[in-house]
């Protein structure tokens, strides 16, 4: 599949993420804070992302196949499942203790802070946990 | 200017990119599966080059546009440690993070990600709740 169609994703989420404010996780941390000095911000970048997508995600899925790849790959899931909540509710509170998610916290590491650093190596750890955990803990 | 007009440009460009992506290759701009197909594969072509890309309009933002850097995080490290493994787990586990579940599931009206979000979004707010009665609003 040819790449320079996602390095100009890439970029253009890159941009997102910094002149949104998303990569500040002070800011991220204020959004999450509704009970104390709540910083509303997060809201517009939501908000902004989500209206785009949910006006033209139904236009672009109605074609056959994607301009640059023989066919759409979308999650095929449509059932609700303990893995979706139980995920969700680790990388909640994960979110809520720093401030991070994934795309603000990897544009960071272009800042070279120590916390920027141990936390993408810790992610990255916690994802690579996952699969034994998984295993672990499933049902037999 | 509107002191909301930067989250919300910086918005729009997170759909547009997420849009573009579908467009020409297919795929779901979803920050936490790129990063560890990235790594773990397959395809990690493209994912990387995404990656790159994600970097680039970063220093876009804050070289060239010349937008302040934001300061580093005042969490002590082992909150910074037990936080990314969180994320790395939960993201994983509940296939999605922010943008994959957030940007494009709820723009594809996807049930799954509309719970995810709301599940997660809720244990963000009610996570820095209580780190601030831990921590007597100190933080």
């Amino acid at each position: 599949m040819r790449a320079w169609p996602a390095l100009i994703s890439g970029v253009l989420f890159g941009l997102g993420l910094t002149l949104s404010g998303m990569s500040d996780p002070a800011k991220v941390l204020g959004f999450l804070n509704v009970t104390g000095a709540w910083i509303p911000d997060l809201i517009f970048v939501m908000g902004g992302a989500v209206v785009v997508t949910f006006l033209i995600t139904p236009l672009v899925t109605a074609r056959e196949a994607p301009l640059l790849a023989s066919a759409f790959s979308l999650p095929g899931k449509q059932l609700l499942d303990r893995r979706l909540v139980g995920g969700a509710v680790l990388f909640g509170i994960g979110w809520g203790l720093s401030g991070y998610c994934p795309g603000p916290a990897l544009v960071s590491l272009l800042y070279g802070y120590e916390s920027t650093v141990v936390f993408c190596l810790a992610m990255f750890a916690g994802m690579a946990l996952e699969g034994p955990l998984s295993r672990l803990f499933a049902p037999s | 200017m509107n002191a909301y007009l930067m989250p919300l440009t910086g918005g729009v460009l997170l759909g547009v990119s997420a849009m573009w992506l579908l467009l020409s290759l297919g795929r779901i701009a979803g920050i936490s599966g790129i990063a560890w197909g990235s790594l773990a594969g397959p395809e990690r072509v493209w994912r990387t080059m995404f990656l790159v890309g994600l970097l680039l309009g970063g220093l876009l933002t804050h070289n060239v546009m010349g937008q302040p850097v934001p300061a580093e995080s005042t969490a002590p490290l082992w909150l910074i440690v037990t936080s990314g493994l969180l994320v790395g787990l939960g993201t994983r586990m509940g296939g999605g993070c922010t943008s994959g579940h957030g940007v494009c599931g709820l723009g594809r009206r996807s049930p799954r990600s509309l719970v995810a979000t709301l599940t997660f979004m809720t244990l963000g707010v009610v996570t820095v709740f209580v780190m601030q009665s831990l921590m007597g609003g100190a933080a």
